[in-house]
Order: C-alpha cells, then structure tokens, then sequence
C-alpha cells in the first residue's frame, strides 16, 4: 500500500539532463525507481546512458506520459523555471508533481498553487524546497538517500529534509511506510494534513511521526485535525525552540513573528490533540519505539 | 528583506501610488537644501526597522532649514529599541489629515494566496484594531493569479466600508499598490496611514514593505536595498561565501546541514548547555545539500572567527552530502588556518552519520588533529561540545 507511490509509479524527471537531475536520478534508479523518461525539450529524442539503463527524454510532460504512461514527476529544474515546470506537469494532468528545486519566488508558489486549484487540483505537488518522496524497497522519488531503513509500518511526514534522514535513521530497524518530505517554504502543496489523513487510510502504516518547525501555523491546523480525525498514534517533533524571533533559519517559511510560529505554541497544541511530542528528534524516536513495542 | 520607510516610499512613488517628497540623508547639513526646496519647512524622520520612533522622539517638525538640520543632528545616531539611527528622511510635511484609514497586501501561509487587509481605522497597530474591533477590519482573499482588479479594489473598498466620497481614490492606491506588490515580489506592502487630507486627497503617509529574497534572480536593483551597515560583520562575511548563517548570542559554534537539522542542533546545545552553566549555541550556520570540502572549511572559518565561540559542533546527517567530504574540510580547513598563523585553540566535536559516514568517520581519526574528537551520537555529541564550552 503505502501512500502516494509504490512499485507502480512511472517516474519522469523535468530537468533530468542538468547536474542535478543526472546525479539523483541515477541514484533514483539505483534505489529500484521506475524511472521512465527525462523532459527537456532541447534534447528531445535522444536518451541517456545511466548505468547500461537507457532513459528516453521527451520533449514535453505530455508527450512523456503518452509514450511510457508516467504519474509521476520529479522536478530539479532550476528556480528561475521551475514555475513554468510544475504548470506544464498541471496541465499534463500528472497525478504527483515533487518539485524538489529550492529558492523558488513565494509569488511563483502562490501563482502555481493557484492554477493548480484552477485546472481542478488534479495534480497532487509535493513541496517546493523539499526532499521528495520515498515508499522504501519500492520507489523513492527525490534526493531522500535510499539505504537509510527498510519497509515497515512507521508513516513519516516532515518539513525538513535532514530531519526526515535522521529520523528514518534512528527508526531503521522498525522500518517505514512511506516517508514524505513536505519542505519549509511558506507556500507548499502536499501539507502535514494532507499526509496525515493518507497515513490514516493506509493500512500499512501504524503510526505517524510528524515533524514540524518554527513558522506558520501548519502545526497547528495539523493538531486541531489529528484530535478529530486521527485514531492512529501520532508522535511529534517540532524544531526551532531557541531560534530568536525576526531571524529567518534557512527555510524561507521557518521564521518566528511576534508570538506567531513558535515551537512551543506547536508543541503545545500537538500535545493538547493527544500527539506525544519529543524534546530531540532521538526522544522523539523514543516515543515511537514504546509505542509500537518494538 | 524589510525595507526602511524611504525605500517604501520609492517603490510607491515608483508604482504611482501617491506619496509625499521626501529624501534620504546620512548627514545633518543635506537637511537644509532639501528643506529649502521643500518650501522651508519639513519633517525629519529616523529611519528604523521598528515601530514606535514617534513616541522614542525619532520623528520631529523642522519650521526651517536650521531648524532641520538641527533635528537632523539630534536624531541620527540616536538608538531606538537597540537601533541606531544611521538615516533620516526629510520630507514634506503632510497636510491636515482630516482621516487615517490603513490597506495593506501580504502572503497567506495558512490559505496559500494573498491576502488584503483594510480598515478605515487606520494610524494604529492594525493587530490592536484586529484585537479590539475586528468588525472595523476587512480580510479580503486575493487570487493569485487573478490579482486585483479595479473590481476587486472596489469589492475591498466596500468590505471595509471606506466612505463614499474617497472610495474611487482608495480604490486607485489599492490597484497601484498591487502592482507594487506583484512587480517587485513583495511579501508585504502596507501603507498606514493612508490619509485623507484637507484639500480631499488620499495620501500614503508611512509604508512597510518586505521583499522576499528568494526573488532577487530577477530583481538586480534589490542588492541596493540591503542594508549593509546593520549586517552584523560576521554575518556579512558568510554572505560573501554564500554561507547560510544567522549570528545569535551563545558560545557553541554550530555548523550542519539541512535548514531543519540545524535548528534541531541548536535546540539540543541549549538542552545540553542547561547543565553545563547555561551555555548556549553562538550562532546557525547551514551548510546545505551536498557540500563540498570547500564549503565546510568556509563555515568552519567563519565559526573560528567568531570571538565569543568557545567550542564548535559539527553536526552532519549525509543525504546528499557525503561525510567524507564534510570530514575532509575540517582537516583542510585547520590546515589552512594553521599555514595562515592562525592559532587553533578551539575543540571541535564531530558527529557524523548517514552517506559515507564510515570513510569519514575514518579521515578524522587518520588526521588525528588534538582538537577534534568524534562523538557519533547527536545528544551525546551536543553535551560534549556543551561541556567544552562551559570548560573553557
């Protein structure tokens, strides 16, 4: 089962032929990814050698789903046209758009999500600034390193990418369901809500970690969600408790405004839906670990 | 990037959203041609990245050219709220204002769209009014595609009940100030107060306006707008090297990689400094996805460099960064600084885990330099360097 992809899932990679898209999707396919072709419409009809596997690029998104039948793309393009990317993967009608590139303009983000929402919301977009996908020993859809744990029933939701890793990390021997790396920007597609109540419906998953940071309030909203709708354990981690307010950490969403977007008014309020909430991402593993008994 | 109320004012005039004159000096005697040209009399207005300069005295009436500079003398270099006055705005002093009313645009993280926020009680904190009178303000979602049309400026408008003899003027400065915000990638533009005067006019009286970096691909006048003389110089210097740093007030020098990981480290040094005397992390430093040896003896100079760091955490998770490059520009970097004359004497604590963690785990213990030692937990590692620090 999983949520969102698995062994089924037909990859394309817009901006596959740049030093990026080189480098992750040979790792891509190295992780047993269905990767089935490139976009980039210089280089239509050629293909690319990766490791005796040879990928076809295509010259659009549409053409790419109607010669290999993907459902699924993977965006590195550059920020400058990663806008022009996620609407031509929109209007392709693809089922997930992982748009992995970061530094992209807030205005491209609220201009895309916008049309996707236009053209029906068709498309599910996972990020932008995140690190992709992974339904371990199946598929793994961005830059998230393929050998940190195996399959199993922990389903992961995460705004940052390094804390995903470690996660999965100190989890490794229980295993994952899926994990999704939601990214950090002010504007994202796919949110905490969105995975939580995919987790929820996935039989495979028995519980859900959720691991927020300083900025916003999707925390929150994901908390007043979980205690209505939410009957498998949660277990949190929110980073940013000493982060000073006004000083944006690294993530362009991960700043503290006035009273707004603190950790401990997350914590607080995932708590308070019944989430246990660790102090350290190793506690948080913690928790995890008593609850499942494992 | 906020901007100071003059570099607002410019980007208004700049939209046709209509402002006041007003110029910016750094230097009491530019007060006095400019007031002359102002007809002689003028406001001198300090410019600071903070609310309340009126009440800290930071906004005075000059009744003639002497009379400017001399305010202009008393205000810059002042400190409001820890700010130092390094600029002052002379401008035209306003007409009567007969109302305030207040309009602004920004982003709405929770809806993912824009947002208008508009109130014809304008001249205060719009967050007092939207606490005391939430009636008094009109929340209007903003399409981002769609954008403000003359139909849409005029749906805010009667929202917020503007009266009807300024509605079509306030309809004009909210199209005008749309365009601020879309054309220069503004997270924020807002104008308070927006002010009815005498002659019937609506004027933008004071403006904020915050721009969002990540646009500056197609912004080459932004680099103009940032304020180098606020940049703390470390910070300045990690920004020559593209280094993702924040300075902040501790001891323990924090490098990683991964925005999110980073923010986690802090968090457990300051855990960990509880019970080493309190120390705390000296600053964030995020060296990002697949750095290079390079990149890691930047930061780790940087770090170095920082006077009140008294031990440095290394904390790295290899995704996309391999740890044997992370573990070779920390002996690349200790080597530079070391042929440069640099003396040493700060203890790294290295974590390593994840993509090659073995081979680099495997370069430190080969250089086997007397100031780092390896921890290859996250806790256990920050209480280390916690200690370190407190030793010292």
């Amino acid at each position: 089962m999983a949520i969102w992809l698995n062994k089924d899932s037909k990859v394309i990679v817009q901006g596959m032929t740049g030093a990026t898209g080189m480098k992750h999707t040979k790792l891509m396919l190295g992780d047993g990814t269905n990767v089935v072709g490139g976009v980039n419409p210089r280089k239509a009809g050629q293909t690319v050698d990766f490791d005796g596997t040879e990928v076809p690029v295509f010259g659009t998104v549409k053409e790419a789903i109607e010669k290999t039948g993907a459902n699924v793309s993977v965006i590195f393009v550059p920020e400058k046209f990663t806008k022009d990317a996620v609407v031509e993967a929109i209007d392709a009608e693809i089922e997930l758009a992982v748009v992995i590139t970061e530094g992209i303009a807030v205005h491209d983000s609220a201009s895309f999500w916008a049309y996707a929402g236009k053209k029906g919301n068709k498309t599910r977009i996972i990020g932008p600034n995140c690190p992709g996908i992974i339904t371990p020993g199946q598929s793994n859809v961005g830059i998230i390193p393929g050998d940190i744990t195996k399959p199993g029933r922990i389903g992961l939701v995460s705004k940052s990418g390094t804390l995903t890793y470690q996660m999965m990390y100190e989890l490794r021997d229980i295993g994952f369901s899926t994990a999704v790396g939601i990214g950090g920007d002010p504007i994202i597609g796919t949110t905490h809500i969105d995975a939580l109540a995919a987790f929820q419906e996935d039989p495979e998953t028995e519980l859900i970690v959720m691991i927020g940071e300083i900025g916003g309030d999707a925390e929150e909203r994901a908390a007043a969600f979980i205690k209505e709708n939410v009957t498998k354990p949660v277990v949190g981690y929110v980073a940013g408790f000493t982060a000073p307010e006004g000083k944006t950490m690294g993530h362009a969403g991960a700043i503290v405004s006035g009273s707004s977007g603190t950790a401990q008014a997350k914590k607080e309020a995932l708590e308070a839906a019944g989430v246990k909430v660790g102090k350290t991402p190793t506690e948080t593993a913690k928790l995890a670990r008593e609850i499942l008994g494992a | 990037m906020d901007l100071f109320e003059y570099q607002a004012r410019d980007l208004f005039a700049k939209h046709d959203v209509p402002v006041l004159a007003g110029e910016v000096i750094d230097t009491p005697e530019a007060a006095r041609e400019i007031t002359e040209r102002l007809g002689g009399k003028s406001v001198v207005k300090a410019q600071v990245k903070v609310g309340g300069r009126g009440k800290a005295g930071g906004v005075k009436l000059a009744a003639s050219a002497d009379e400017a500079v001399a305010r202009a003398t008393d205000i810059l270099g002042m400190d409001i709220k820890g700010h130092t006055v390094h600029k002052v705005m002379i401008a035209e002093t306003a007409p009567e204002i007969v109302e305030e009313y207040y309009v602004s645009f920004l982003l709405d993280r929770a809806n993912r769209t824009f947002l208008s926020i508009a109130s014809v009680e304008g001249g205060m904190e719009i967050e007092e009014v939207a606490a005391t009178r939430p009636e008094a303000v009109a929340k209007t979602p903003i399409d981002a595609i769609d954008g403000v049309t003359p139909e849409k400026a005029r749906e805010i408008v009667a929202a917020a009940k503007f009266p009807a003899e300024v509605a079509d003027q306030v309809a004009n400065v909210l199209v005008k100030l749309w365009d601020t915000f879309i054309k220069e990638d503004a997270l924020l533009v807002e104008v308070n107060p927006l002010a009815k005067v005498a002659s019937g006019d609506v004027i933008a009286l004071d403006g904020k306006v915050s721009l969002d970096d990540n646009a500056e691909f197609r912004h080459p006048d932004f680099e103009a707008l940032h304020d180098k003389a606020a940049a703390n110089p470390l910070e300045a210097a990690a920004k020559e090297k593209n280094l993702n740093y924040v300075k902040l007030d501790g001891e323990v020098g924090i490098i990683g990689n991964g925005a999110g990981l980073v923010m986690s480290t802090l968090d457990v040094v300051a855990y960990a400094g509880e019970n080493h005397g309190g120390v705390k992390p000296a600053n964030f430093l995020d060296i990002g996805g697949g750095a290079s040896a390079q990149v890691m003896a930047n930061g780790l100079e940087i770090i170095l460099g920082d006077p009140d760091v008294k031990s440095v955490f290394v904390n790295v998770f290899g995704g996309i960064t391999a740890c044997d490059e992370v573990a070779n520009g920390i002996v690349q970097a200790l080597k530079l600084l070391e042929d440069r004359g640099e003396k040493v004497e700060k203890p790294l604590v290295v974590r390593l885990d994840g993509n090659n963690a073995e081979l680099g785990r495997k370069i430190l213990t080969d250089a086997n330099h007397p100031l780092v030692q390896r921890v290859d937990t996250m806790d256990g590692a920050a209480a280390k360097a916690a200690e370190l620090a407190a030793a010292k």
